[in-house]
């Protein structure tokens, strides 16, 4: 546990790999994602389309869409996702991937 | 498609307790749920988590464990991780799980999909690191994650409530920057006597409090001027309490002002909806049954009018009552005897909201932000231009949609729509019935196309069955 970290976890739990925007990051199996990017350090999930402000989890309950990650091309919720091994995850493009939120 | 007898919609205390006295009474039921394991906010994940988060969570915690065992009832089908996002045709349910599209059909519906925190629009809350304080305790709930070096900012029970857990939890927050004055307390004595009624709640409130003053957590009451600093992220909050200006550094920001009900499915099939004054929301149109004035279409727990968990759970057993009567299967006189002591001890349980609701009212600052304060998060509209639309002749939310995004992107208005409304009443003097909320349209959760395809292709088998 390093306390300079904004988050810590109280438990240690066995650990995958992933990787996120090419960073490597060993983040707990199963634990929700969004919850072991923060855990792992990673703050800034995505940047708006309109002027690139820097955004991370706001809500953690599927409901403010800040989490926004991309997923072997689909833009998808961090927080409503589990940590799964292999995951390639990447900042979504500005416009987005297939994501049809009308 | 699967065929029930009653489709609930959220497995928080309502949607559980309704599940469970339906399945009781011999009703087949589909209760659907977004989140992978059954609890909703209060009780998330109470069937999975260790002894020591437990322990820092605390009893009322914990009891939800008895409403998860409830829904081992073969009548009951719990499907997890299922976002709904559309209710059609009294009723067809559509939802995603696991990246496919699948629908069940119902001859009655329950709403219990919870609430909301209000809308927090402050200078800087938009940054990566400020969260709201439900967001900070569901990492710990879920996740057994802690903000380390963390402020909490607003009002409200459930702040004291986080923020004693992080006590608990050896992370106490840097300090607690409360909205809330001396003079609504003064302004809440007046309903001392329903909270009286409620007084095991109040106790409760004193004990977290001491926990909170005990760990030497300052505490600044009657804030304001509250900014969130950071460039690219939350570095410090700064806000004016007694004259003085403060600054506290910290990591997290966990803001908090209130729950209000999450209308997004009720108001995606046109249930009415009005202005509560006392709770500074809208809710929607029930009668004591939960039943809305659409057909077939129940509210149970906070998603009908903020009451908390053990109003929500008798809501949800009221609402399945009524609905397992106009299912024939059970009559008039069983509904009546057996809803009688629920209603009693739900309004029992309510006569404590009057209070709490005068004491912690909404922050002022965020009902009524600065111009160049971000209102809506995910189209990046300020409250400054919300305003223009006013003085442009823009009068109701929809009509915004003329002038700008506000509310089209893709949480639909769930953290802008009340602080939109709000905005274009009071530049318009007129109230918020008058102003109205953002037309919802299914889907109320985003589907992609490839998902809606995997549906399609497996209609004609359910067709054959
Ligand atoms: C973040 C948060 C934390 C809270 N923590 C506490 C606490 O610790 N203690 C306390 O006393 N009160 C807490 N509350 C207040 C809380 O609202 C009530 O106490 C209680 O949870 C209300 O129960 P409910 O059954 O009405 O709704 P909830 O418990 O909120 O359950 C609603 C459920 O509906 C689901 N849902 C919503 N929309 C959809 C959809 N479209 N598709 C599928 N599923 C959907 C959600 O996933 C959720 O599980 C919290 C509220 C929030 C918002
Ligand atoms: S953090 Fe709000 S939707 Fe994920």
């Amino acid at each position: 546990m390093s306390n300079d970290l904004p988050f810590l976890e109280m438990e240690k739990k066995p650990t995958v790999q992933v990787t996120f925007d090419g960073q490597r990051l060993d983040l707990p199996e199963g634990e929700n994602l969004a919850a072991a990017l923060l855990a792992a350090g990673i703050q800034t999930f995505r940047h708006t389309a309109k002027t690139g402000a820097p955004r991370g989890p706001f809500c953690m309950m599927g409901a403010c869409f800040d989490c926004l990650i991309e997923i072997d091309g689909t833009v998808r919720q961090a927080c409503m996702l589990e940590v799964q091994p292999g995951l390639q995850i990447a900042r979504p493009s500005a416009g987005g991937g297939d994501h049809d939120p009308e | 498609m699967t065929q029930s007898d009653i489709a609930i919609i959220g497995a928080g205390p309502a949607g559980m307790a309704a599940a469970a006295t339906a399945a009781r009474h011999g009703a087949t039921v589909t209760l659907l749920d977004e989140q992978p394991r059954p609890g909703g906010q209060i009780y998330r994940d109470v069937d999975r988590v260790n002894q020591p988060r437990a322990d820092i969570l605390g009893k009322d915690y914990q009891c939800g464990a008895t409403l998860t065992r409830g829904l081992r009832d073969a009548g009951i089908t719990h499907v997890k991780g299922a976002v709904v996002w559309a209710i059609e045709d009294s009723f067809t349910v559509s939802y995603t799980q696991n990246g496919q599209a699948a629908q069940v059909s119902a001859d009655r519906v329950i709403l219990a999909t919870g609430a909301l925190e209000r809308p927090m629009p402050l200078p800087g809350w938009t940054l990566p690191g400020v969260m709201t304080a439900g967001a900070g305790q569901i990492l710990l709930k879920q996740s057994g994650v802690l903000a380390s070096n963390a402020v909490l900012v607003g009002s409200g029970p459930l702040l004291y409530l986080i923020a004693a857990q992080m006590v608990r939890a050896g992370t106490p927050p840097r300090a607690l920057v409360e909205t809330q004055s001396r003079y609504d307390l003064l302004r809440a004595g007046k309903h001392f006597g329903g909270a009286l009624r409620g007084a095991g709640y109040l106790v409760k409130g004193l004990k977290l409090l001491a926990q909170i003053i005990r760990a030497r957590v300052p505490r600044y009451t009657a804030a304001t001027d509250i900014t969130i600093e950071g460039d690219t992220r939350a570095e410090a909050v700064t806000f004016r309490n007694r004259g003085r200006t403060h600054r506290i550094a910290c990591d997290t920001v966990l803001l908090h002002h209130g729950v209000v009900p999450n209308t997004q499915a009720a108001r995606s099939i046109e249930v009415p909806h009005l202005w509560d004054n006392a709770q500074h929301c809208f809710s929607p149109v029930t009668d004591q049954w939960g039943a809305t004035p659409v057909e077939g279409v129940f509210i149970a727990g906070d998603s009908a009018g903020i009451g908390g968990a053990t109003v929500a759970e008798r809501a949800g057993r009221i609402s399945a009552l009524k609905a397992l009567e106009e299912l024939g299967q059970i009559s008039p006189q069983a509904r009546d005897d057996l809803a009688t002591s629920l209603l009693r001890q739900k309004a029992k349980e309510n006569a404590v909201r009057p209070f709490l609701d005068t004491a912690y009212p909404p922050c002022a600052q965020a009902l009524s932000p600065a111009d160049s304060t971000l209102v809506c998060r995910c189209e990046e509209v300020r409250a400054g231009d919300i305003r223009q639309y006013a003085k442009l002749g823009c009068l109701g939310p929809n009509q915004a949609k003329a002038f700008g995004r506000a509310g089209m992107g893709p949480c639909q208005g769930r953290y802008c729509g009340l602080s939109v409304t709000a905005i274009l009443a009071q530049e318009n003097s007129l109230g918020p019935d008058d102003t109205g909320y953002l037309r919802i349209r299914p889907p109320i959760k985003p589907v992609t196309l490839g998902e809606l395809a995997a549906m399609h292709q497996s209609t004609p088998a359910d067709a054959a069955e």
